[in-house]
């Protein structure tokens, strides 16, 4: 008989691993990432495709130059970088999208410490530096099946008073909008949502918390109309944001209440940004804002130690 | 909060249907002197001694400790040191089995009259907690006040993967289990009993229902399927809704829990005066041939008992006293079943594999499961910097070690493993500190 092996206890451990939940997200990606190529065609495909290449061959390279450990085999760069092509609108020029993506995975994931460590979500930090800095981030362009002639997305003809202009909310709930690649076809998001529930990856409470929060304001602030909170629930990126970005493990608290605490701020800050703020859109920089409360969140959230007596 | 956290497991107790089957006597027994908590206890015996099942071979080392019976017949062949598992190096009789096993003559029922000859033949039945811990029986039900007891919480969670040696005792010994009840009724007043059965034992609750029936006070606790509803403060919470508190003992809680086996075989002890010489162990993993349960005679090599078992089918990867989440893997087959010992697990190396560590992904899990409310990742980071004052803070030292953290851990990290080291460094630091106290003093 062969040398038996004397580690210590547990001796068996969960089939879990790191690549197993970055794989469970990319499949969850799926149905959004199918349908942001059945409404804005091929280039869908082809610009997602540069993203997540860019953001694996990026992590790859940063990782043999700086001599650290690879970890470009557990996925996380492939998730990172759906996430920031979805967030893009599907006319996006090459070298935008393969500086956006070198963006999230050097400078905010890998200059911080790699996975886990970074204290942003790479694709919503490189989407809103990409914002900040090319006009092109935000022409959007409307798919197949819209209606309207330009490019403005619902929140912005909201925001601008043209009402009339918006497409019905069936459309919305199919993704027949203008708008990021990834963000408008709430049905495949929701099926997502599903997916990584049932799979234990991420649990209700942020995306249930952060949607309800936007919902309510805005059907409050509404005169009581369930229609314009719908609008505001479909539009924009808070579907993608809330189920995706806020339920990042590196960047958002740990704890239920933490969880619930995250969604409450980035629900009213995407609320107040939308309707005070001179854009039309609040979910990125909420969600990253709270990403920096987080700390504190977690700190004021964590749980107690079970029958711990205060030392004397 | 209505249950303490705890993790889903694999249950892998395919052999709860196994009836115990007696095994004979092996060619070699041995009797390391640690077989409980507490001080060693003193052999008795010395080389060329025959000895036979039930001779007393090594008296209690002290208060906390317990005697050791042999449990087969035959010759000592020596009395010296051996290397344990647990790394000790302790004093071991070894005896030749001359393969009758032949009982002890000298053996009778202990008279039992009151709580005091109570106590003193639980001291003299070599009875330990048998759930693992090996915890001097005596010790634990001889409560100086006795009013103090209000429940014995009796556990038969068995929430270890495999093992189904307690699920036996309820199914098997139910009638012991009563008589158990009833001693402790009589001899230390106690008149309320929870017996406390993990719900993926439908049969055993069946039975300790029906025997509950016949026992006034004493009641069947149905425990979700969540690991570790055996460990002591998650069973007391769950059954009576009381905290063990940092630093306290059950019984500061009113609470005495003694595991289901234990308690059998006390009753088996004072109604038959033979002492605990076999224990039912459960025989399982991947790697084993036919997996049942078996009684052994205590000191059996286990290598032995699995050879009974019908060998490996595959090759072992790691052997194991107890269950996988907490249990001890053995370096060689030739150590032997030992009083506590309620499990040989082989597993094969898919079931036991190491996967390699990857960076922290800070996604929860190890916090969100712990029983106890601890936070895995802030321990291992305070360890790592050698910060005792955070170590103190996160409270390290209530650390049960039933390693819910390291195995929900996605990447693998060794958490329970560094709980352990922090709590052993921050134990050093507390004495080291209070002996500076003492001595400005």
């Amino acid at each position: 008989m062969s040398k038996l092996n004397v580690s210590v206890s547990p001796h068996i451990r969960s089939g879990v691993t790191t690549t197993g939940i970055m794989l469970d997200v990319i499949i969850a990606l799926l149905p959004a990432f199918a349908a942001s190529v059945w409404l804005f065609g091929a280039r869908a495909l082809y610009i997602t495709a540069i993203c997540v290449l860019t953001c694996v061959l990026g992590e790859l390279a940063f990782e043999l130059i700086t001599k650290r450990e690879l970890t470009v085999g557990d996925l996380s760069a492939v998730v990172t970088g759906m996430l920031l092509s979805f967030n893009l609108p599907v006319d996006i020029p090459e070298w935008q999208a393969v500086i956006g993506s070198l963006i999230a995975i050097v400078v905010v994931k890998q200059l911080f410490g790699g996975i886990g460590c970074n204290f942003a979500n790479p694709a919503l930090t490189a989407r809103v530096i990409m914002l900040l800095s090319f006009a092109q981030t935000t022409a959007f362009t409307a798919p197949r099946g819209a209606d309207l002639v330009g490019g403005a997305t619902p929140l912005a003809l909201i925001a601008q008073g043209d009402e009339d202009k918006l497409p019905t909310l069936f459309k919305m709930f199919i993704g027949e909008r203008a708008g990021s690649m990834g963000e408008t076809c709430a049905i495949a998001l929701i099926v997502g949502f599903i997916y990584l529930l049932c799979r234990k990856v991420i649990t209700w409470h942020t995306p249930v918390v952060f949607v309800g929060t936007v919902f309510l304001l805005s059907f409050l602030t509404s005169d009581f109309s369930l229609e314009a909170a719908m609008y505001q629930v479909l539009g924009g990126g808070l579907l993608l944001g809330a189920i995706f970005m806020a339920t990042d493990y590196s960047t958002t608290p740990p704890t239920k209440w933490g969880k619930v605490l995250f969604g409450l701020g980035c629900g009213l800050l995407t609320f107040t940004i939308r309707r005070f703020g001179s854009y039309p859109e609040g979910v990125s920089f909420a969600i990253l804002f709270m990403n920096i409360l987080t700390p504190y969140i977690s700190k004021l959230t964590a749980r107690r130690p079970v029958g711990g007596v205060k030392a004397k | 909060m209505s249950h303490l956290k705890g993790i889903s497991v694999p249950h892998r107790k395919n052999t709860a249907e196994s009836a115990p089957v007696q095994m004979g006597a092996p060619t070699v027994a041995y009797y390391p002197t640690v077989q409980h908590i507490g001080a060693p206890a003193v052999p008795v015996v010395k080389a060329g001694d025959e000895v036979f099942v039930g001779t007393l071979i090594a008296e209690a080392g002290g208060f906390v400790s317990s005697p050791i019976y042999s449990g087969v017949s035959g010759k000592v062949k020596s009395v010296d040191g051996t290397l344990q598992p647990s790394g000790a190096f302790v004093p071991t009789v070894t005896v030749e089995c001359d393969g009758l096993q032949t009982v002890d003559g000298s053996l009778a029922p202990p008279d039992v009259h009151d709580t005091e000859s109570f106590i003193e033949a639980l001291r003299r039945s070599g009875v330990v907690g048998l759930g693992g811990a090996g915890f001097p029986t005596a010790v634990k039900l001889g409560v100086k006040d006795l009013s103090k007891i209000e429940h014995i919480v009796i556990n038969g969670a068995e929430c270890e993967p495999y093992l189904t040696g307690d699920t036996r005792t309820m199914l098997d010994r139910a009638e012991e289990i009563g008589e158990g009840i009833e001693l402790c009724r009589k001899y230390l007043g106690v008149s309320s009993f929870i017996i406390g059965i993990e719900k993926n034992k439908p049969g055993c609750i069946r039975e300790m229902r029906s025997l509950a029936a016949r026992h006034a006070g004493m009641r069947v606790t149905v425990l979700p399927s969540v690991y570790p509803q055996g460990a002591e403060k998650v069973l007391v919470y769950n059954t009576t809704k009381r905290m063990i508190k940092e630093g306290q003992l059950p019984i500061d809680q009113g609470v005495i829990v003694i595991n289901v086996t234990t308690l059998a075989s006390v009753a088996r002890y004072i109604k038959t005066g033979m002492p605990l010489t076999e224990k039912c162990v459960t025989v399982a993993g991947g790697a084993v041939a036919k997996p049942q349960n078996v009684i052994a005679p205590i000191g059996t090599p286990v290598g032995e008992v699995f050879d009974f078992c019908g060998g490996f089918k595959s090759e072992p990867y790691k052997l194991l006293y107890g269950g996988p989440m907490m249990g001890i893997a053995i370096a060689d087959k030739s150590a032997p079943v030992l009083k506590q010992t309620n499990g040989l697990i082989a597993l094969t190396k898919d079931e036991a594999a190491v996967r390699p560590t990857t960076p922290c992904i800070r996604c929860g899990r190890c916090t969100n499961v712990c029983p106890l409310g601890l936070a895995p990742v802030a321990i291992a980071a305070a360890n790592d910097a050698t910060d005792m004052e955070a170590l103190e803070k996160l409270k390290v030292n209530l650390c049960m070690e039933c390693g819910c953290c390291s195995y929900v851990c996605p990447a693998k990290r060794p958490l329970v493993q560094q709980n352990k080291l922090a709590k052993a460094s921050l134990r050093d630091w507390q004495n080291k500190k209070k002996e500076k106290e003492t001595d400005k003093k």
